[in-house]
């Protein structure tokens, strides 16, 4: 890997998508999850993905976060060519500048939060007690800072959703890629958690990509993207009544 | 290379019980391979220390001919028996001896004042207490004299001494040895047992009164010994070759060393160590297949954790060397644990129960450990491959 976003500014090119599509083989059938999506993302842009169930949002997560690579198309991230790189390589892009949310939460059961933040670290090389030093800074950082030495089953759901947004930024990455992140939070803890992402946004610079079905969430970003069956139908600012 | 053994650790401390129970067939495995392969080698070095304690480079010639050293039957019937000459022979003519000396075999009763016992009495000469390491406390032991003259004297063991005689001073005192009436003119030192043999429980007698006694003029073996190692092959071809030439170079007799007997031993409980080492390896074997179960069953539960692993910069090989470890310090810390208490039990048996021939070398210990730990690795192997291999969309979708 050659290039490096160390030198991109607000409002640069980050995620450059040409005609993707994927296909997966579902026994003898083919599903187009995708087909033919083209659009660019710049550095610091809050962005929503929404669209039906089954459109194709998640897979474009997955493309995005570079954990698959599109059946056709061309995506670039931080200039990096994505289908042309290594298993080992895509692992380092994803430490480097990727924090992925999920809607599930996806912590490690049976290991504290401490523990669970400071995992992209230890893939990133860090040493121990830096580690824990800086998952700790960032468990402060998303209000968790009193919470170290919990385990996920004695924490409530946002609790654990901010946990998995302080394991996301533990790296300091550029992206945040969250999919669904309120799908399993009541309204009101929805909208601490997309007020935490704002915050991010905006203190931090980091981009962000977020898919969402809470259309008050969507309403807040400055750009949303709309997929119907794999294709995009809307790209602009937010609609209302959408 | 640390921060992967550290996380298979803390893994592990996450599910305790299950890794207590995926342990358990490996500390079995080692505790079965330790005891057993203990109880093998434990009887090698009993037989080793039997054998040695009969004496020193020794030798013995019986008739007849054995195709095969050590324990056959005799080949053929035994054409020329083993006479006094022969002893003469020897003691003229070999020069890498340390001592010869007859010995004929029988059984009889010994009685004394009313008292019986039957016992083994042995027609020797007076080489044999050297040669077979068994001294005399009191008195004397069968001198050449006694042998000269035919006398009939006798030295007991300590059984004999016990049992007929109790606080009775027996020096001095004649006994019926079968039929005839023997004074006795010493008493041997106390001796264990050998090969099950009670060593105490015998009479000796000068050779010529056992032939007189039996009424036979033929030896059952002549006991000699080489006077060192490094002469040991050459005192046996002078004895064969002294013999033979006694025989018109027939070799109707057989020469076994203490050597072969080592050897044959040697032999038999090394193949019959193998044989507990193989049937304990089967149970080890069993609690590997036991951790692979557990480890696919576990790669499957964290299937998520996998993804999302790879999610934030796992390589796929990061996930192998967890999954792998894992197995690893599973396996290896049962094997600890099973080493442990086979050598707890092993130890134990040996203080407060010394007549059970157990041991516990250092081989055994690194060949229970080192087992362990490649059982770790072979059934860690198929599981954490599988980890690696899975794609991470499909692990983070994974229900
Ligand atoms: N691994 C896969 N194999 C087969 N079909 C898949 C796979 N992943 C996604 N799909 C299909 O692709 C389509 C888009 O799925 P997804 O991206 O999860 O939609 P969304 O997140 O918008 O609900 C769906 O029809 C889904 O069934
Ligand atoms: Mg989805």
């Amino acid at each position: 890997m050659s290039a490096s976003t160390d030198a991109l500014a607000l409002g640069e090119p980050l995620m450059v998508l040409d005609g993707i599509h994927r296909r997966f083989m579902m026994g003898d059938e083919e599903v187009r999850a995708l087909r033919g999506v083209s659009f660019t993302i710049t550095k610091g842009e809050h962005l929503c993905i929404i669209g039906p169930s089954g459109s194709g949002k998640s897979t474009m997560m997955y493309l995005l976060g570079c954990l698959d690579t599109p059946s056709e198309g061309s995506y670039q991230l931080a200039g990096y060519e994505v289908s042309e790189l290594s298993d080992e390589e895509l692992a380092a892009l994803r430490n480097r500048y990727i924090g992925f949310v999920f809607q599930a939460f996806n912590l490690i059961p049976r290991t504290t939060t401490v523990d669970n933040v400071a995992l992209p670290l230890r893939y990133a090389g860090v040493g121990m007690g830096e580690r824990r030093r800086r998952a700790a800074e960032a468990l402060e950082r998303v209000g968790l800072g009193h919470r170290l030495d919990h385990t996920p089953d004695r924490l409530s759901g946002g609790e654990r959703q901010r946990v998995a947004i302080a394991r996301a930024i533990v790296t300091k990455p550029e992206l945040l890629l969250c999919d669904e992140p309120t799908g399993n939070l009541d309204s009101k803890v929805g909208a601490e958690i997309t007020g935490l992402f704002e915050e991010l946004n905006h203190d931090m610079g980091v981009t962000l990509v977020i898919v969402t079905h809470d259309p008050s969430m969507a309403k807040r970003a400055r750009r949303n993207v709309k997929l119907v069956d794999g294709e995009v139908v809307y790209d602009g600012p937010p609609i209302e009544g959408r | 290379m640390f921060e992967h053994i550290l996380s298979a650790f803390l893994a592990l401390k996450a599910n305790k019980i299950r890794a207590a129970l995926t342990m358990l067939g490996v500390v079995i495995g080692v505790l079965a391979v330790t005891l057993l392969v203990g109880v093998g080698d434990g009887a090698r070095i009993y037989l080793d220390e039997q054998i040695s304690g009969l004496g020193t480079n020794l030798m013995t010639i019986v008739p007849g001919r054995r195709e095969t050293r050590g324990f056959g039957p005799p080949a053929g019937n035994v054409a020329r028996p083993l006479v006094l000459d022969d002893i003469r022979a020897l003691e003229r003519q070999a020069s890498l001896l340390r001592g010869i000396s007859p010995m004929v075999m029988g059984g009889g009763a010994v009685r004394f004042k009313g008292r019986t016992r039957d016992t083994m009495i042995l027609g020797v000469g007076p080489a044999f207490s050297d040669l077979r390491n068994m001294p005399v406390d009191r008195g004397s032991f069968v001198r050449d004299e006694d042998v000269e003259s035919r006398r009939r004297v006798c030295v007991l063991g300590r059984t004999i001494v016990k049992e007929l005689f109790g606080d009775e001073n027996p020096l001095g005192q004649t006994v019926r040895l079968a039929d005839g009436r023997f004074r006795v003119v010493g008493l041997m030192e106390e001796r264990g047992t050998s090969l099950g043999f009670d060593l105490n429980d015998l009479v000796f007698i000068p050779v010529t009164a056992a032939m007189d006694l039996f009424n036979q003029d033929h030896l059952t073996q002549i006991i000699t010994a080489a006077r060192s190692k490094e002469d040991a092959p050459a005192a046996a071809e002078e004895v064969e070759q002294i013999l033979a030439r006694r025989r018109n170079g027939e070799r109707t007799f057989t020469i076994q060393s203490q050597d072969d007997l080592l050897k044959t031993f040697g032999a038999l409980t090394a193949a019959m160590t193998l044989m507990l080492l193989a049937i304990a390896s089967i149970s080890l074997v069993v609690g590997g297949i036991g951790i692979m179960n557990i480890m696919l069953v576990s790669v499957r539960e964290r299937t998520r954790e996998i993804g999302v692993r790879r999610a934030v910069g796992a390589t796929k090989s990061d996930i192998l060397w967890q999954f792998l470890l894992e197995s690893v310090v599973i396996s290896s810390l049962g094997g600890a644990i099973g080493l442990g208490m086979g050598a707890s039990i092993v130890l134990a048996l040996k203080r407060f129960a010394p007549s059970v021939p157990v041991a516990l070398s250092p081989w055994i210990a690194a060949v229970a450990f080192g087992s362990s730990f490649v059982v770790g690795v072979l059934s860690g192997v198929v599981p954490a491959r599988r980890a690696a291999e899975l794609d991470p969309v499909d692990a983070l979708r994974y229900e």
